[in-house]
């Protein structure tokens, strides 16, 4: 479900910018930062708060490829792998973390934890081969250090599974 | 070292926050803008100085400006920062280290062209310059640089910080003010330039990231200060950013002139070739400019002497390889990027991509034939100038470059179905 917290701030965007439907973007984004991907759900609010109709929406969100259709795993890593990238190495680093990962670029792995994939030149050709995690970037990265990374998101992703699940009473 | 223009200063601590930018005299040129300037004496200003667009196609700044509609519809202006091609890397800097300069610049430009709502469309990917250009637009806000009466000026102005959401068709300007309207990135059919009609139908002027960080140094120092650094028709300076199969890639920010070879190995930037190698090929503006060989490595990057070496200074991003690169392999690499980023709009652009990257992908792997490099060359002919915006241009010009000056590699790849150079040789034989 998305928030009516969210719903107020697309609202709010949509009356920021000088014609409603420019909000569709920055609402789309909100409602994917709420939900993990756009749910059907996340595409009626914003249909409703930018006075968009929801098929609307969604040819919108199929447009652009930073709104996922599908859950995404917990760590998403975007290896990019164009030309600069590409004349660095980066296609080994990709072999290398799919091997890792136990995935293939563009897949999800089974227990969700990660989605693998390559990405258009991510700007960061002085520091390749280059990869984002939820959008932060690692630069210059080798071989090791992609070892040492998955260490840690593993160790990261298992501590929050072992965490004792507070009930919360309202 | 010559004097740096819009990269000054850039490593200095906290130059992202408005008082670190303030300490290294931000701010005072749009003080200055205000009191001492009307408009139009801007738009000439600017116009003097030579500055032209570091987006890509290196339009002259300030006969930009001069060229909106005069009717009384509001006018817009659109910071271009979807930076994403192929190579380039400069406006990401600029918006994680330096916003408030870039910020500052889109206030003067505002200013200028007598614009009330300027939009900074930053690419999605960058999650940091996003961040740090809408941490910037809230405390210039805070501070009065922008919103009502700045300054004391009687000039309005409201900024909105736009994020992109993963298309590098939105860096083509009317696919960019599509977006901004909430719309799928498709480009409009020019004319209208956005001059006379662009963004909600009022006259927009359309300005890269690093062209608008440029205006607080020329409006602090002149004209002719400015127009003192390059060469006779391509003023000033330009962060280059050096990629590829260099010792040291990174952003310089050289004078326009500065030759291909001191670029990459003068010490103080590139320090020559990895591992001492042959250079082989360069792509000096992006992937989206013809191939030089290396005898084109004493080129000034200057707009007129990259044009008559045949190919475009582009966004400034120079990519480097050395004598292992397999140019199809690598070719095919850049194809592949303009296939999965082609809009879709136009047919010979749709499909012209998917078709030459089946080709390139056989010949690469040893399974393509004689004729599949003229294909390639029909298919270029195809697509060439008969699509609504610049991207199938783009996308024809690796193809086109790298089949002219290095056939014998594409005919190689036919004949002995394998690279002939670089460890692609020993990948395809598995193949």
């Amino acid at each position: 479900m998305i928030s009516e917290q969210a719903k107020q701030r697309m609202r709010d965007l949509a009356a920021r910018y000088p014609v409603a439907r420019s909000a569709v973007m920055p609402a789309l984004h909100i409602a994917q930062q709420e939900e993990g991907y756009i749910t059907q759900d996340a595409l009626q609010a914003v249909a409703e708060a930018i006075g968009m109709t929801v098929d609307d929406v969604e040819s919108i969100a199929t447009f652009y490829t930073m709104y996922y259709q599908q859950p995404p795993g917990k760590k998403i890593i975007k290896v990019c792998n164009s030309i600069a990238c590409y004349l660095r190495g980066c296609d080994a680093l990709v072999s290398h973390l799919e091997q890792r990962l136990g995935i293939k670029q563009g897949e999800t792995s089974a227990d969700g934890k990660y989605t693998l994939m390559t990405a258009e030149c991510l700007a960061s050709c002085g520091t390749a081969p280059v990869l984002q995690v939820n959008n932060e970037f690692v630069e210059n990265v080798t071989l090791e250090m992609a070892d040492t990374l998955v260490d840690e998101w593993n160790r990261e992703l298992s501590a929050k599974e072992t965490e004792p699940k507070t009930e919360i009473r309202l | 070292m010559p004097e740096l223009i819009i990269t000054k200063d850039i490593d200095a601590p906290d130059l992202d926050t408005l008082d670190g930018y303030r300490q290294h005299g931000g701010y005072e040129a749009l003080a200055k803008a205000l009191k001492e300037y009307q408009p139009d004496d801007l738009v000439e200003m600017v116009k003097k100085s030579g500055l032209r667009g570091r987006g890509g196609a290196g339009f002259p700044t300030g006969m930009k400006w001069s060229f909106l509609a005069k009717n009384d519809k509001t006018r817009y202006l659109c910071c271009n920062a979807d930076e994403s091609e192929p190579g380039t890397f400069k406006d990401r800097m600029i918006m994680e280290k330096n916003p408030h300069e870039l910020v500052e610049g889109v206030i003067i430009t505002s200013y200028a062209c007598r614009v009330s709502v300027a939009f900074i469309y930053v690419r999605g990917e960058l999650a940091l310059a996003g961040r740090q250009v809408e941490r910037a637009v809230e405390e210039a806000y805070a501070a009065g640089y922008i919103g009502k009466n700045i300054l004391g000026s009687g000039f309005n102005l409201d900024v909105i910080v736009h994020h992109g959401a993963g298309a590098y068709i939105c860096g083509e300007e009317s696919a960019l003010m599509e977006s901004l309207e909430g719309r799928r990135g498709y480009p409009r059919l020019k004319p209208p330039f956005p001059a006379a009609i662009g963004l909600y139908g009022g006259p927009t002027v359309i300005n890269n990231c690093e062209t608008l960080a440029t205006l607080p140094a020329i409006v602090k120092n002149g004209a002719e200060w400015y127009a003192s650094f390059g060469t006779e028709k391509s003023k000033g300076t330009r962060i280059f950013c050096l990629s590829g199969h260099v010792k040291k890639p990174g952003n310089y920010e050289l004078p326009l002139g500065t030759s291909l070879r001191t670029l990459i190995y003068d010490e103080q930037y590139g320090g020559g070739i990895l591992a001492d190698k042959q250079l082989k090929a360069i792509i000096p503006g992006g992937s989206s400019t013809p191939m030089l060989g290396a005898d084109k490595v004493d080129t000034p990057l200057d707009f007129e002497a990259i044009a008559a070496a045949g190919s475009m200074l582009g966004s400034g991003g120079v990519v480097v390889m050395h004598e292992d690169t397999c140019i199809v392999g690598a070719v095919l690499r850049m194809i592949e990027f303009y296939r999965d980023e082609s809009c879709g709009k136009c047919t010979p652009c749709r499909e012209g991509t998917y078709w030459m990257t089946e080709l390139l992908h056989r010949l690469e792997h040893g399974q393509g034939k004689e004729s599949d490099i003229d294909l390639l060359v029909d298919i270029c002919d195809n697509i060439g100038g008969k699509s609504f915006c610049p991207l199938g241009d783009a996308a024809i010009t690796p193809v086109a470059s790298s089949i002219k000056l290095f056939r014998e590699e594409y005919e190689y790849h036919v004949r002995e179905g394998r690279c002939m150079v670089g460890a692609g040789a020993a990948l395809a034989a598995v193949h």
